[in-house]
């Protein structure tokens, strides 16, 4: 064994510089959830201390509870972002299989085409989106949202999913062609199944950037009804600067779903990055 | 699955837009010997559709009808076409040429400040966390990670509350190292709010290069290391002759993944600063110098013609970041077989 990668100084080095940043990574979103459950004098008085049961307070849950919708932002949320990647696996492992099974006239340059928008931000055409929107009346609609980020996600998931097609063997396939099966028999319920770890792959990949996006609610569904989380907390902090405790509160629930979802997912999500996805 | 063999095929997400170049040689080879090329029949279209139908309607023809707005303008609420005057005024006219050079400018910082500091930090955590028998790796690496899947309206508030001076969380903790002269209300002074706001978002997302890095390097094959070993090469001087040129394409990555993020950055700003990108535009950059152009603030009328203007001269830039990446870096990279 060699010494110079095993030495016990160079460990503790590492893990020391590992842990202060972990320190760092973590510390704004702590002080963030303990402030949220303290009196406000709290936390001013001690910023850093854990809530007692002297400074435990859940006033700022109870404004928040009482003046926004966070539920409804929430379901909103919650329905964009599942319709979304929804649309973006399906179509995207259609289209995948189209691309990655069939070969005709002109099926590279669709694939090239459709590769165009990995690294076209679609916010560049954002003005003719609204236009549009405005022009369907889909505007102030959840349907305006998820229509944008099925588009947003579908070359990504194409790119991704054509790869991992391709790898599907071509004896499966025809053995179906034999027994009869038609081609979308084929590819529903013979392809499909087996690149659901691409599919969860695709889906995580996408699922952080839609919950989380800030740009397209704020222009196309501001609306009361249509807020997302994200835009809703945007809001709500934007109208409750000055009290303490509702912003901590607010924060803090925007941060909890995401923090479950990542903890269910993000062994997926690691695998994903880490393995290159396509694999 | 089966690992990839040959180095054509993508190792991360991420490397897809860089291999799209690639792509069409690797396809038109491959394609006339294993695949039977035939007339699209009915089903090809029905798989091909409704991807294609959205992507197209939602993405891709806004993109150039965005482009196309920009021509026009509008008189007494007709739409008349302008020509390249829209450029010209952002361009020269003094009232929006400022602010578009302003803008401009502060979005290279940020760019730069991404490329300086989140970068190298990224890689230096990757090369920690991909050291062998590194007890709890797993572990650090989901908490390093946990501030890239914040949203940027978490990230700026909480950063905004923390360095508050009112709340005093920053000013008390450079106090306990003895540093407290130093405190400034940096979000509220011009001269530090861009670099504060650019190293908050190098905070959110040093993830990312960190996980992309780890995983290049992870994929680096133990007989190479060992190969160096032998030779005396080991500790740092493994990293910097060894690791650094073979993972040096997927720094190439992140670069333009950086370039493309920061170029087309929005939310942080708007977020903890407001569509003013305050104090005094000091931390306006494109997104929201577009966003209040096109959308209207205050009591200035939106105006998507001009706005449209602005995201054109976006794309272009990121057009060509991508294309320098493309022909420039990425085709000249050496590549190592592993």
């Amino acid at each position: 064994m060699n010494k110079a990668r095993s030495n016990p100084l160079n460990t503790f080095a590492m893990h020391g510089a590992l842990i202060l940043y972990t320190l760092i990574a973590l510390f704004p979103v702590f002080v963030i959830l303990i402030n949220s459950f303290k009196t406000r004098k709290a936390i001013f008085r001690e910023p850093l201390a854990l809530p007692d049961a002297d400074s435990f307070s859940l006033i700022g849950y109870q404004t928040v509870m009482k003046q926004g919708d966070f539920f409804l932002y929430f379901q909103n949320s919650m329905i964009v972002t599942v319709a979304s990647l929804t649309l973006v696996l399906l179509f995207g492992a259609m289209a995948a299989y189209a691309l990655s099974e069939y070969k005709f006239r002109g099926s590279t340059l669709l694939g090239l085409y459709l590769a165009l928008g990995i690294m076209i931000p679609i916010r560049i055409g954002t003005v003719a989106i609204l236009e549009m929107m405005v022009a369907s009346g889909l505007v102030n609609t959840l349907w305006a949202l998820i229509l944008v980020y099925t588009a947003q996600g579908l070359p990504l998931a194409v790119f991704i999913l054509s790869e991992f097609m391709k790898q599907v063997s071509d004896d499966l396939k025809n053995a179906g062609r034999i027994d009869g099966l038609s081609e979308y028999t084929i590819f529903f319920r013979l392809v499909l199944p087996l690149v659901r770890p691409a599919m969860a792959t695709v889906a995580v990949f996408n699922m952080i950037p839609i919950w989380n996006d800030l740009w397209f609610p704020l222009i196309l569904a501001p609306a009361e009804e249509t807020k997302t989380l994200t835009l809703g907390s945007q809001v709500f902090i934007g109208q409750f600067v000055t009290n303490w405790n509702a912003v901590l509160s607010a924060l803090s629930l925007a941060i909890l779903p995401v923090l479950v979802l990542y903890m269910i997912f993000s062994r997926q999500l690691i695998r994903g990055i880490t393995s290159g996805a396509v694999k | 699955m089966s690992r990839p063999s040959q180095s054509g095929t993508p190792q991360t997400v991420a490397q897809a837009g860089a291999m799209a170049a690639a792509a069409p040689q690797a396809a038109a080879a491959a394609a006339p010997a294993t695949k039977k090329r035939r007339r699209p029949h009915l089903h090809v279209v029905v798989f091909l559709a409704p991807a294609v139908l959205i992507y197209t309607a939602v993405m891709i023809f806004p993109l150039f009808n965005t482009l196309r707005l920009a021509l026009y303008t509008r008189i007494d609420q007709e739409r008349v076409w302008a020509g390249l005057a829209n450029f010209q005024t952002l361009f020269f006219d003094p009232i929006w040429s400022e602010q578009f050079w302003n803008a401009l400018g502060n979005n290279f910082w940020f760019f730069l400040v991404h490329m300086l500091v989140q970068n190298p930090i990224g890689i230096a955590l990757a090369a920690l966390l991909s050291h062998p028998r590194l007890r709890f790796a797993a572990l650090y690496r989901s908490a390093i990670f946990i501030p890239t899947i914040l949203s940027f309206v978490i990230v700026g508030f909480a950063w905004k509350l923390i360095l508050s001076p009112i709340w005093g969380i920053a000013p008390s903790m450079l106090d306990a190292v003895g540093l407290k002269s130093l405190f400034a209300p940096w979000l509220g002074k011009e001269e530090y709010a861009l670099t504060t706001l650019a190293l908050i978002s190098v905070w959110q997302f040093v993830g990312i290069p960190m996980m992309l890095i780890y995983a290049a390097l992870l994929s680096i094959p133990e007989e190479v290391l060992e190969a160096g070993e032998i030779d005396g090469i080991t500790g740092f001087a493994a990293f910097w002759k060894i690791k650094l040129p073979l993972i040096l394409p997927s720094i190439g990555i992140i670069s333009i993944l950086t370039f493309v993020g920061n170029f087309n950055a929005f939310d942080l700003i708007y977020a903890s600063q407001g569509a003013l990108a305050g104090p005094d535009f000091s931390t306006d950059i494109l997104g929201t110098f577009m966003y209040r152009t096109f959308f209207g603030f205050q009591l200035q009328l939106g105006d998507p013609h001009m706005g449209s203007a602005i995201a054109s001269a976006m794309f272009a830039i990121i057009l060509v970041g991508v294309c320098i990446y493309l022909f420039g870096i990425q085709t000249r990279m050496r590549r190592y077989q592993l």
